[in-house]
This record gives C-alpha cells, structure tokens and sequence, in this order.
C-alpha cells in the first residue's frame, strides 16, 4: 500500500488495537480526540447561535433606539411575575443540567436520570408560562399583523399611569410585539428542541448509555442547554425590564 | 465631409457609431467627470491584468517542461510581496479618494437648487414640478441649472438612474432620498428604473428631456396643471385640518409654520434640528418622534390618511409659508379658484406673478 | 535545490480490488453512509443536477434577451426564471461546489484522517441540501418565485404573490447544510490532524476551507434568521421592514448583505484553494509564498464581514458610513490580488505542463483578475453611482462567480478526477472543452461590461432597441458556453466506464491523497501517517519515487 511508504510504522498512535470503549467512534484515534472534538464542535454550534440570534438583537437595538417610549410601554404590559418565574426555572434548570453532567462523570445512573427529569420537568414549566404569557398578549390583542390594537397601549395602566403614548407613538408598539414573538419565539423553538433532545438522552440514559464514561453527548446538551438558559437573561431585562425603577 | 463619401454611406456609419456607442452621452456637469475615474480605472486594469497576463504567458512559455524540466523550489521573497501589496493598495487608495470625492459631489446638493419632487410607484414615475407641473416618466428639466430630485417611493424598492447624467438613486419607502445634476447639453435621454420593483420593472423608463431655458419656460407654462404644489397644499392644509392648530392665533395649540423651513428647533429631548423636507414628512406620519419642546403632544398622526403625494403638497405649502399663511398665487386662476378658508383675517394677498412663473 | 519528476507509466496501472467504492454495495449503502468520500459523490452529482437545471434557466435569459422586447417570454415568467438561476446557482451549485464535493472528500485526507470529525452530520448536511433542493423544485412547480435572488423588501413580503415563503424556507434549509459543513471542517482541521501536520504543513487547499470555513458559520446564521423574520412578515403581518408599521426596509438590506457579502467570499475561497494545488502541482513547484497565501485567505475572510454595505451605496446610507465601506473595499481586495500575485511567481523556473486541470487555472487567473478589478470599480463611491445596478454588476459578479470559481470547480474536478474514480478523463476532448468554455465565457459576459456603462439595468426583460447588437454578442457566447459545459458532463461520465486507469498519482503531486490509492479505500490510510515534510515538497516526492517501486491496485 502506498500508505505505507508515507508513514513508518506508527508507534506511539493511541490506535489500540480492538481494545476501546464501544463508544469511540473509528475515525478518531481514541476517546479524548473524540471528546475534544465533539466539544469543540458544540462550542462552534454554539456560536452559530449566538450569530442566529444576533441578528434579532441588532433589530431590537435599533428600534428601541427610535421608539424608547414605545418599547416602555410595551415592556410594562408585560407580567413581571412571568418573566421573572421563568427567569428563577431556567436557572434552577441549569443548576440541575450541571448535576446531571457531574452524575454522569462520576457515573451514577439513578443520580443521572434524576437530575434530567428534573432539568425537563423545570423546562416544560418554563414552555408553560411561556404559553400562557402568549395567550395573554393574544387577548390584549398584543399579537402584531394578527389582532394588534394600539388604543390598548395608549392610556397608562393601574401600575404606570404615566405610560401615555400619542397614537403614532402607541402604533410603534407593534414593532416592540413583533421583536417580542421573534425573540422570544426562537428562544421557545431552542428550548422545545433542548426539551426532546433531553428527553431522547434520558431513555439512553436509563439504558446505562451515559455513564461507561461517554459523557460528551451530556455534557455538550449541557453547553446547548447552558446556552439557551443565557440567551433568555438577556432577553429578560431586555424585553421584561425596560424602565421598570418606579 | 459627407460629400466624399456616399450620403447613404455617411448616414449609416452615423448610425452604426451612434448605436455602437460604448459610452452614454456626457449631458450633465458630473458627467466628464465620472468618466475620467472611469477610463483611469480602466487604465488601471488594462496595467494590472496587463502584467498578470504577461507573466503567466511568458512564464509558461519560457518555463515550459520541454524547455525546462526541472523546476526550482523558491520558497518566496518578502520583498516581492510587499512590492505587490503596496502597489495595489496605493492605487486602490488613489481610487478610493477620487471616487469619495465624487459621490460626496452628486450627493450633496447645492444650496440654490431647483427641486423637483419625484414619486416611484410600480410601474411608473410620477414627476411633480412645484410650479403645478405633472409628468409621467418623463423629466423636463432647464440646462445649465442645478436641479435637486427628492425621492419617494409609494410602494417597494425602485431607482431613479439617468445614465447620461451618471446619476443614480434609490427610490425607497418610508422617507425621502436626494439627488442633483445639472444638464450641460440639450437633448431627450433614458430614464430607467434600475432596482427590480416587480412585474413591469422593465416598463417603468421614461426620458429626461433637457432643454434650453427659454424652451423649459414655454414648457412649463404650458404644461401645468393650473395649481403648484404649494396650493394644493394649502387646500390639503385646510381638509385636514391641520390649520386648526397651526396657525397664526396667540392660542394655537400648535407652532405656527410660518417661515419654519430651514429652521433651528429644539425637541422635547433636547436635541436641534433643522427643518427640511424629511423632518416636515415625517412629523405629519409619526409627530411624537419629533415632539418639539414647549408644545403638548396632542397632534394626530396622519399615517394613511394622506399619499406621498399629498405629503409632497403639504410639504411645498410649508416650504413656501411665510407670514400669512396665504400663498402667494403663482397662477391667475382666480375663476377656478376654490373658496380659500384661511384661519386669519389679515389675508392680503400678494399680486399675481405673470402666469407659468415658477417659484425660485 | 531542484527536482525532476515524471509521470509515471500508467499503462501498467489497474485498479485496486477494495475502494471505498466496492466496499459495500446497495442503495442503503450510499444513502446511509458514513464515509466522506461517498457524501462527496452524493453531492457531486446532486449539484450537478441543480447546475444544469440553473443552466438551463441561463439559456433562457439570454434567449430572451436576443430581441429587445418581452417575445419569448412574458415579463413575470421572465421575473421567476432570473430569480432561479440566481437562487439555483448561488445557493443549490455555488455555495456548495467545492467544499461539498471536493472539500468533503479531500479535507480528512489531506490532514490525514479517517474521516470528518463528525460523519452523521456530513450525511445530515446532504439530507438538508437535498430537502432544499426539493422545496425549491417545489417552488419551480407551483410557479416560481420572483423576488430576485435577494428577496428585496417590501417587494418580497407585501407586493408579491408567488412561493416568497417556500423560497425563502428552501433557502434557509439550504444555509444549515452550508453551516453543518462548515463546523464540520473546522473540527476536522483543528483536532484531526495526524501526527507532524503542523498548520503549516497543511495545503492550501486546507487553508482556503478553513477561511470559508469560517463564514460559512459564522455568516450564515444572519441569512438564517433574516429569512425567519421576512416568512413572519409574510406570514403574519409584523412589521419589522414596513415603515407604514414603524419598520425600515433597509434593515432588510442590511441583515440581508451581511450574510451574502460574506457568501462571496464563501463561493471563491475554496476555488482558489483548488488554484493553489493545480499551480503547483503542473509547475512542480512550492506555491511561491505559502505564508502569504495562506493568511491572504483568513484575511479575505476577516475583511469579509466588514464590507457589506457596498450593496447599499445609493440607498441612502449615510455618506460618512459609505466612506468607511468603500475604505474597507478597497482593502478587501488586497489579498486577493496577493494571491494572483503569488501563483504566477509560482510559474517562475517551474517546468510547466498544460493539462486540463491547467488549463483551467489559467483561466480563473486572467477571468478573476478582470472579475476582481472590476469589483474595485464598484468599490469606488463615485463609480458605483453610475455602475451599480446596471449589466456591469452582472458583468462582474459572472467574472468572479462563472469565470473564476464554476472554473476552479471545474479544474478541481478534472484534477482529482483519478482520486475520486480512479479513472483518467479523455485529455483531448477535455482541453477542447476548456478552450470553449474561456471564449464562450468572454464572449457572454465581456459585453455586459459595456452594456452596463451604457446604463443598461438589470433584470430588465425589455431594453431600449441600442442595446440589442451587444445583448446578440452576448446571447451567442452563451451557447457556446453552453457546449463548453455540456462537454464535461458526457467526456466525465463516459470515463467512468471507458477511462484510462489513473494509479495513486498520475500528476506526480504531493499531498496526502496522492500517496493512497486511487480510488481511496474506505478508511483513507491503512494506518496513521506520520508527516514529516513540509507541504508541496518535490524533493520529498522526487526521493520517494526513485526508492520505491510505484506500485499500484
């Protein structure tokens, strides 16, 4: 073979001959390449994502750059109680995905399969205020191009009288709305996704798939899942907390 | 000339040349100008692929594997590299600064331009002269004066492009765009659309007809539609109501407009502007993002309730206010003159200027 | 020093008994497959499906466009077919050309590697191309799609009634495959590289998809999610580019170029890894100036992402951003002329021979050169006013895209050809084909040069009659363009049954994939080379063939 001629006959290559874990794929030379390498490549996925939602982020600088009053108002209609439930799940969520990936590292399958439940459990509660913070929009007829009816935005409410807003002004609140459903929208799509992958990890896991020392694919969702927690602390001030010191 | 050669002959080498022509007609003062970037960059290219082709053909003749079978490993030279950096980023350079140069020249109007309102709607130019005078896709202009387009588009994405002129301008919703030319040579030139708009992209041309003042006089007065822009204005001031609060009382409830184009004023935050076309459109469409301080914001806005075209009307009418809040007629057409409603009793009119003036 | 090398007598050569080819037969065998080397054969003959559908729609713009009125076609029908070729060729054959086909299957072995560092998602990103492929096939069927290639608003979302929204979803699909191979090489380059690949021991070729590599990622996104925001104004109604609605539409251009200024520069770097091996291996020589070329490509790259704007000079930007876009213009075009630069001082005392692969690469050295000089044209503020919008852009755009990578492609295919097939491609009748294709292309597109100066506007499918003799110049070249590219594709095909056998290295080349055999096996290298020489060395290659009996199969 011609190989042959290129390479003298390896002697240090990590290739073990038959001998590595079942997990190690055999385009790598061992496990730790294989580890890195997955990693690496979350990280990269990662920060396509960052790219992704930044284009959302750029929109939403400008326009609350223009319409400040606009983007108060809107900010204000929105349940702080909501935002800040979602804000404590997520980070809780975390706490409980980084649990998992220590379970898996120090190979306790129950603990493993515990704290993923968990970390699911607090995700679908966040989907659910989620949900229920949609509806409400939808019927204050906050939802833009669908029912959007500015002369809601125009008076102040019980909590911010002085969120007054001139007709041209109150109609820019759709702008807020739009970038408010985009936003959080894809943040919903990333965490409905995060949710299933968990879910499809967790029946791997309860088969003991995790915890023969093939931690990568736990530990990268956790980065994926880290990553998505971080996404939404910005956009909890950033749509939730706009002017909100009284 | 034409007697030496067949008169049939001349007259189809006229043609061929003239349809041949590899250049546009310099008709407007930027023209010669745009076309010397031109030839130097072309100048610049002929030298760059010029040298490029010259290597490479030389090279693989004088190193071809007949005459030179064994090749020399060179693993490169740092001079070498800086010469072909520095050069061509010194005549990029050169390029850069001449073609700043240039668009700062066609994007910045002179002060004593003649405006024309233009609105872009799929498929058509819609041309509004202040003096009353309305085309479609077509542009009568004066040579030899600076003439300053403003830009509006009704609808999506067009470009106003006169290539005689080596002018160009997107067309776009939502506000304002500026161009100007001056027309150096008499004669009838392309219009075109150059942003694709959609179906009839290709349909929405037109011609710029530029003419000798004296021609561009009779033109214009025999072409208007009896009211300027300003008038119509002033009738659309009054429909809408808009005269209600502005005007001249001592408890207006909003600023008097008189003589408020190109003026200094403070907003609510804070800021200076200066008043010109695009803050006077966009405060009709959207008055509190230009609240101006001292005044409550109470003005509605009249975000489709008024077309580009009637924004361009009321625009003119506030341009030309100045302490009355009457216009001064600038066609004598007081037979078809409707009932003006002017908020204040002091309304002397100006005497008419002779029929067709336009308004400097 | 100084090195001889011949080619090798081939006609002893036979083909080796296992290949990643023969390793396993069967439909699921490809479709599932893992191995690089098959998704790269899956993609080589995916895209050149959509090529010639993209063709296709070429042939009839420019049939169209031999009489100065709307007579073949009416004018909407003409709006949808220039709206394919340009949404086909950029994102279905361009974007994908070389990184998918030759990329795919040369990178692993070039750093030498088994594989790509992450084989189910090379197989995942074919599906996805393939899904995109199909949705905008979807799209020809229910009628097309006339935004234009750049899907303008409000033109896009509010005043059209065609397939915006199937389009743009096509394309978004089409942009996660481009992501996925993109993370996919960058992992590959940085953790799987065999023992003594250094990063300066890596070929050009390496280093070029690496840069692309890298605004494949980090670009893409942005179109991605410009795309999401365009379906939910179609969609739903918000009101982010309507300025009835508070919205600016030149927020659209701006998210919009942000992506596809890079996308430029995603389609032509991998080209120009493919020029750096073929200058060098037919000189046999070392690219002069591996260092330079190999940081002009990750400096293209860098610019890249800071001149999007100059799609934008006559919108209304402000004159003292348009300034900064232009300066940087002007400095994103110094790499690239570095890099011509450097591969003609490559021809210098080479011993140079003239094969299609060659051949080609003389092509995209003159084509991209008028490509490139043009874009400094355009970069140039003042000139833009006048040139932008017109056949100049046009003009330009087919110089670097047609002339300079559909080239590159095309020499990279006919280079690696043996790798791939094992088999040689007809010499005679390919040199015939790249010929035709240089004159044809010049012809087409030369004239739109002087069309454009003219103020001839594009996507116009009626034109003032002045403009009809060089429009009939035009029209003519593209038929022969046309046979230039229809060549490839029968000569390519027949020699897969009928071609000559090639061996390991019928070019006598360095790098990795030379050295294993042709067709590769499955698992790339028997087992892990260990490099230690330096990339393009021929002294390495000239000692090796004299100690060793070429053996082949």
């Amino acid at each position: 073979m011609d190989s042959q001629s290129v390479a003298a006959q390896t002697v240090e290559t990590g290739h073990i001959e038959h001998e590595h874990p079942p997990f190690l794929r055999h385009h790598f030379e061992n496990v730790a390449q294989q580890r890195e390498a997955a990693t690496f490549g979350m990280w990269l996925f990662l920060l396509t994502e960052i790219m992704f939602f930044g284009g959302l982020f750029c929109a939403y600088l400008i326009f609350r750059n223009w319409y400040y009053p606009a983007f108060v108002a809107g900010s204000h209609s929105l349940h702080i109680w909501a935002g800040t439930l979602n804000t404590t799940l997520l980070i809780i969520s975390s706490f409980t995905m980084a649990m998992a990936v220590h379970a898996a590292e120090t190979r306790v399958r129950r603990s493993l399969m515990g704290w993923m439940i968990v970390t699911i459990i607090l995700g679908c509660g966040f989907l659910c205020v989620k949900a229920y913070e949609w509806h409400d929009e939808w019927v204050e007829h906050h939802v833009p191009g669908l029912n959007f009816n500015p002369a809601t935005l125009e008076h102040g409410t019980k909590a911010y009288p002085d969120d007054t807003l001139a007709p041209d002004m109150a109609q820019k609140t759709s702008v807020y709305f739009s970038l408010y459903f985009a936003m959080t929208g894809m943040h919903a799509l990333h965490m409905i996704i995060g949710v299933s992958l968990l879910t499809i990890l967790l029946i791997g896991a309860y088969k003991g798939k995790y915890v023969d020392g093939h931690v990568a694919p736990i530990e990268n969702f956790g980065l994926y899942w880290h990553f998505v927690d971080i996404v939404w602390i910005f956009l909890f001030p950033l749509l939730y907390l706009i002017s909100r010191h009284q | 000339m034409q007697h030496f050669i067949s008169p049939v002959l001349w007259q189809f080498l006229i043609k061929w040349l003239t349809n041949f022509a590899i250049f546009p007609p310099e008709a407007s003062s930027i023209a010669p100008y745009a076309d010397a970037l031109y030839f130097f960059l072309i100048f610049i290219s002929v030298i760059g692929l010029g040298a490029v082709a010259a290597l490479v053909v030389t090279f693989s003749i004088r190193y071809r594997q007949s005459r030179h079978p064994v090749a020399t490993q060179i693993e490169g030279s740092t001079l070498l590299e800086a010469t072909w950096t520095i050069i061509p980023l010194i005549l990029f350079m050169i390029t850069f600064v001449w073609g700043a140069l240039l668009y700062f020249r066609i994007y910045s109007p002179p002060p004593n331009a003649m405006n024309i309102y233009v609105v872009g709607k799929q498929w058509m130019w819609k041309i509004e002269h202040p003096g009353g005078q309305h085309e479609i896709n077509a542009l009568h202009i004066p040579i030899n004066r600076p003439i300053q387009l403003t830009l509006i588009s009704q609808d999506v994405f067009h470009s106003f492009s006169v290539p005689a002129f080596r002018v160009k301008r997107e067309v776009i919703p939502g506000r304002y765009n500026t161009v100007w030319f001056e027309a150096t040579k008499p004669g009838v030139y392309h219009l075109f659309c150059t942003q694709y708009c959609g179906t009839l992209h290709s349909q929405m041309i037109g011609w710029v007809y530029a003419m000798k003042p004296e021609d561009y006089e009779a033109w214009a007065s025999g072409s208007t539609s009896g009211h300027s822009l300003a008038q119509n204005g002033e009738r659309l001031f009054a429909a809408l109501g808009c005269n209600s609060c502005h005007n001249d009382t001592p408890n207006a409830h909003g600023p008097n407009l008189a003589k408020v184009y190109g003026a200094r004023l403070q907003l609510q935050n804070g800021q200076f502007v200066t008043v010109d076309d695009a803050f006077l459109r966009d405060t009709i469409l959207n008055p509190t993002l230009h609240q101006v301080a001292g005044y409550a914001p109470i003005m509605p806005t009249y975000q489709g309730q008024v077309t580009e075209d009637g924004l361009i009307d009321l625009v003119e009418y506030i341009k030309q206010l100045d302490s009355d809040y009457r216009i001064e007629q600038t066609i004598d057409n007081s037979a078809s003159q409707p009932v003006q409603t002017s908020a204040t009793p002091t309304g002397t009119s100006a005497p008419a200027l002779p029929p067709g003036t336009v308004k400097p | 020093m100084s090195t001889i090398v011949s080619l090798p007598d081939q006609s002893t050569a036979t083909l080796p008994k296992v290949s990643y080819l023969n390793k396993e037969y069967g439909l699921k065998s490809w479709l599932l497959t893992g191995d690089h080397k098959r998704i790269a054969v899956l993609y080589m003959i995916s895209i050149t499906f959509f090529f010639f559908i993209g063709g296709a729609m070429a042939a009839l713009i420019r049939l169209e466009l031999l009489t100065p009125t709307t007579d073949l076609l009416a004018a909407d029908t003409y709006n949808k077919v220039f709206t394919a070729h340009g949404l086909i060729m950029v994102f279905l054959f361009l974007v994908p050309s070389v990184p998918a086909t030759i990329g795919n299957f040369l990178i692993p072995i070039m750093v030498g590697a088994k594989d790509l560092a992450f084989p189910k998602i090379n197989l995942l990103s074919w599906y996805l191309y393939i899904a995109a492929g199909i949705m905008m096939i979807c799209v020809l069927v229910f009628g097309g799609v006339d935004t234009g290639w750049t899907f303008t608003t409000p033109l896009s979302t509010h005043y059209l009634n065609t397939n915006v929204v199937t389009a743009g979803l096509a394309v978004f699909v089409a942009g996660f495959s481009s992501i996925f191979t993109g993370l996919n090489f960058i992992v590959t380059i940085h953790r799987m590289r065999a023992p003594g690949m250094t990063w300066f021991r890596l070929p050009l070729f390496v280093w070029s998809h690496y840069a692309a590599s890298i605004l494949m990622v980090l670009g893409t996104p942005v179109l991605a999610i410009t795309l999401v925001l365009v379906v939910l104004e179609r969609t739903i109604g918000i009101g982010v580019f309507d300025p009835s609605k508070g919205g600016d539409p030149l927020l659209f251009q701006h998210l919009f170029w942000f992506y596809s200024h890079p996308a430029v520069y995603i389609m032509i770097l991998p080209g120009m890894g493919v020029i750096s091996e073929v200058i060098s291996t037919f000189s046999r020589k070392r690219v002069f100036g591996y260092t330079a070329v190999a940081f002009s490509s990750v400096a293209i790259a860098v610019f890249g992402f800071f001149v999007w704007a100059h799609h934008m000079f006559i919108m209304g930007i402000s004159n003292y951003s348009a300034l900064v876009f232009s300066l940087l213009t002007m400095l994103v075009a110094v790499p690239s002329a570095i890099k011509i630069f450097n591969w003609s001082a490559t021809l210098y005392k080479g011993s140079i021979t003239f094969e299609t692969p060659m051949l080609y690469a003389f092509g995209f050295l003159g084509l991209f050169t008028i490509g490139g000089l043009t874009g400094v044209f355009l970069g140039s503020l003042g000139m833009d006013i006048h040139l932008t919008e017109t056949y100049f852009i046009v003009a330009h755009f087919h110089f670097v895209m047609v002339g300079g990578m559909l080239m590159a492609y095309l020499s990279g295919v006919h280079f690696w050809w043996p790798k791939i097939t094992g088999r040689m491609y007809p010499e005679g009748v390919s040199k015939l084909a790249a010929v035709i294709t240089f004159v044809g292309f010049i012809l087409t597109f030369f004239p739109q040069f002087i069309l454009g100066y003219l103020g001839m506007p594009r996507r116009y499918a009626a034109y003032p009659p002045e403009f009809q003799v060089l429009n009939v110049f035009s029209s003519a070249g593209a038929s022969v363009l046309g046979v230039g590219y229809l060549l490839p594709l029968l000569y390519l095909t027949w020699s897969l049954k009928y071609g000559k056998i090639a061996g390991a290295n019928p070019w006598q080349a360095t790098g990795l994939e030379w050295q294993i055999q042709s067709p590769p096996l499955t698992e790339n290298f028997a087992e892990t080379p260990i490099v230690t020489h330096e990339a393009y060395d021929y002294e390495w290659l000239a000692n090796k063939t004299r100690n060793e009996v070429q053996t082949v199969g």
